[in-house]
């Protein structure tokens, strides 16, 4: 029993200001999907949360939940629970007390309660803790006891807003996993907010990329990363970061430094100007000898040893967005600093975009 | 010679001297009268008012006994119960939806409501009397108990408004967002989640409410007509008229004023503890 959500070019324009927070938002969720909606600060991640809660009103568009359309109703008739960023535990409450409140305002028996906040303390490991008020637990404990909440509800959607912001890095790495397999199993509807894009992409079916107020694309982690549709998405998807640069066209090649790359024939052809915003992922560089076709140089200024991986910042002969090139590279035999290597664009992972409107150019 | 280090939180004894006598000089300044009360108060009548001083002179409960058994005292001990009770009630009942709704809301007036609230404070009791008691006459509600609570409320309730919307803001508006989602209304919400997590806030403005109304003369002398509504404030006033005042009635009287007093006050502390909302958000 899976509920669709639907916004419907739903807005939000807070009272006194003149830019919507949120912009005409369209965005199918699927029965039982779990959508991660990401972007950066301030662009309406939280906002569009709270509209779908009900916390927040909606200025004009509809969301719907199910069938039923619940642009304006109250939280308490829109059958939703919520992850707050901060948790937001009754103190005065125990932590069992906490987790069935609603139930208990719902008017459901004593003893069907408490049988629902003992599984749910089973699945979150939080047996030992029901009798305990929530300022005698630690940060990783209230999450969970914010989870148990939510779960004991049985809601027909989730909504989580950033719940993991608060955990230290290896906490967050763990319950990410934990949140993600919890709802496979439980197969609610998840809304999940997050400014992370690593925790966008390895828990969401599909990540939603929101840019001041403004839907920029909904796809499958992997489609968004290979595919993504305008070079806003380009640089936020993947870490470190795709390497961006504008450059000037000649005789359908693209110079960069003194390179030319040869771009698609249905990239030319869709050209308006000539100019092109080229984007490499640092894995798409080749390292290769110099003198090679299409290859330019990099002063190496810094490089990155993790072990498994290895990653080159270097300078290169012509600007790009960042200030420096990355390149990923063999771990263990890295060139060194300040001496200069030559890279090569693996041609079927170019991306391609306009230089006026950034959206993704035709590379087949 | 070597010299135990001093710890972080020790003083060093001149200081402490010191500390401890300003402290002693205080506390005596802020206890005498109310010693020299009671002691009083256990002093035949003829004793208090001897040129000799002593601390006990043949100590009786002879006044206790006249003032409770002899006059109306306990009558107006009554009125005074229900009116302070009355006012205490209502006065937190109006203060704490009014800041609730102040913290909470937006809503057309609301600066306006908050500047008024502000400004009627800063009006002494001398001014608003007159007014009022016009109003109250033209109630038909001149010597009864109704016209103090009203009073008094007219004079707590802006106040406590103030200061509960300030312990109000002080709680995380998640909190509500959270009591939102798990189905309570505006009012639930206030019920279930603001008001217990406000407790130190009310036991404040319940003592404040309760005091404002108990030991009040100024209204209640010009409002309250007969003796048998007369509260404690105005009521003792009676045992020290011009001539003759009887001393020994009153300090015994100013006494078991006290009580009632410091019992609500021990019930309030109780509820002034820090850190409730502790935990409830973030880590
Ligand atoms: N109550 C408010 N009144 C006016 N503007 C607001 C209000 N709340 C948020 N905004 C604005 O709306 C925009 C979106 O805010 P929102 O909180 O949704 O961002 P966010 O994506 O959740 O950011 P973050 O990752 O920092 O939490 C911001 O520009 C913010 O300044
Ligand atoms: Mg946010």
């Amino acid at each position: 029993m899976s509920t669709p959500v639907v916004f419907d070019a739903a807005t939000r324009l807070y009272p006194g200001s003149t830019v919507p927070a949120v912009d005409r938002l369209d965005l199918e969720v699927q029965p039982g999907e779990f959508l991660a909606l990401v972007g950066p600060s301030g662009c309406g991640k939280s906002t569009s949360l709270r509209m779908l809660a009900g916390l927040e009103d909606v200025s004009s568009g509809s969301i719907r939940i199910g069938d039923r359309d619940v642009t304006h109703l109250r939280p308490k008739d829109r059958d939703i629970a919520m992850v707050f960023q901060n948790y937001a535990l009754y103190p005065h409450l125990t932590v069992g007390e906490n987790m069935g409140f609603a139930l208990k305002i719902a008017g459901v028996a004593k003893s069907e309660i408490s049988t629902r906040v003992a599984d749910a303390a089973r699945i979150l490991d939080l047996e030992r803790f029901l009798d305990r008020k929530p300022k005698a637990l630690s940060g990783g404990q209230r999450q969970r006891v914010a989870m148990g909440r939510a779960i004991v509800r049985e809601p027909q959607v989730f909504l989580m807003d950033e719940p993991l912001s608060n955990l230290d890095a290896k906490l967050r790495v763990s319950t990410r996993t934990e949140i993600a397999s919890l709802q496979r199993r439980l197969g609610i509807t998840t809304v999940y907010v997050t400014h992370d894009q690593v925790e966008a992409m390895t828990m969401g079916d599909r990540v939603a990329v929101l840019k001041d107020g403004v839907l920029q694309q909904v796809a499958a982690p992997l489609d968004l990363y290979d595919r993504p549709a305008n070079v806003f998405v380009a640089g936020f998807i993947g870490s470190p970061a795709m390497n961006l640069g504008t450059f000037a066209v000649e005789d359908g090649d693209a110079l960069v430094a003194e390179a030319r790359i040869r771009l698609p024939r249905a990239t030319t052809d869709a050209l308006t100007t000539g100019e092109v915003v080229l984007g490499f992922r640092p894995e798409s560089l080749e390292r290769v000898p110099a003198g090679t076709e299409g290859a330019f140089a990099v002063e190496v200024l810094v490089v990155e040893e993790l072990g498994s991986e290895a990653f080159l910042y270097g300078s290169l002969g012509a600007k790009l967005h960042n200030p420096q090139l990355v390149a990923k590279v063999e771990p263990r035999s890295v060139p060194a600093k300040g001496s200069v290597v030559h890279f090569r664009v693996d041609p079927e992972r170019l991306h391609a975009f306009s230089t006026t409107t950034g959206e993704a150019l035709p590379t087949a | 010679m070597t010299r135990k280090p001093r710890g972080r939180d020790e003083r060093s004894p001149l200081s402490s001297l010191a500390l401890h006598a300003t402290l002693v000089v205080a506390t005596t300044i802020a206890l005498f009268p109310v010693v020299w009360v009671l002691l009083a108060s256990l002093k035949p009548q003829d004793a208090i008012q001897s040129t000799e001083i002593h601390l006990f002179d043949h100590p009786t409960l002879e006044n206790y006994r006249r003032v409770l058994f002899e006059t109306s005292f306990p009558h107006w001990f009554l009125n005074s119960v229900v009116v302070a009770i009355f006012t205490m009630v209502i006065g937190i009942s109006m203060s704490a939806t009014a800041g609730y709704a102040l913290s909470r809301f937006n809503f057309p007036g609301k600066r306006g409501v908050m500047w008024l609230f502000l400004i009627t404070q800063m009006f002494p009791v001398a001014i608003l009397i007159v007014p009022i008691y016009t109003i109250m006459a033209n109630l038909g509600l001149i010597d009864t108990k109704a016209s103090l609570v009203i009073a008094y409320c007219s004079v707590a309730v802006p106040f406590c408004t103030w200061m509960l919307r300030g312990y109000f803001d002080t709680i995380p508006p998640e909190l509500d967002d959270a009591a939102a989602l798990d189905g309570l209304g505006p009012f639930k919400t206030f019920w279930y989640v603001v008001l217990p997590l406000a407790r130190p806030g009310l036991a404040v403005t319940a003592f404040y409410t309760f005091l404002t109304a108990w030991g009040e003369v100024a209204y209640a002398i010009a409002f309250i007509l007969s003796d048998k509504n007369l509260t404690l404030g105005a009521g003792l006033q009676q045992f020290v008229p011009r001539f003759n005042p009887q001393w020994d009635l009153l300090t015994a009287g100013a006494v078991l004023i006290m009580l009632p007093a410091s019992l609500v006050f021990y019930f309030a502390q109780k509820h002034l503890v820090a850190g409730l909302t502790a935990g409830g958000t973030k880590g």
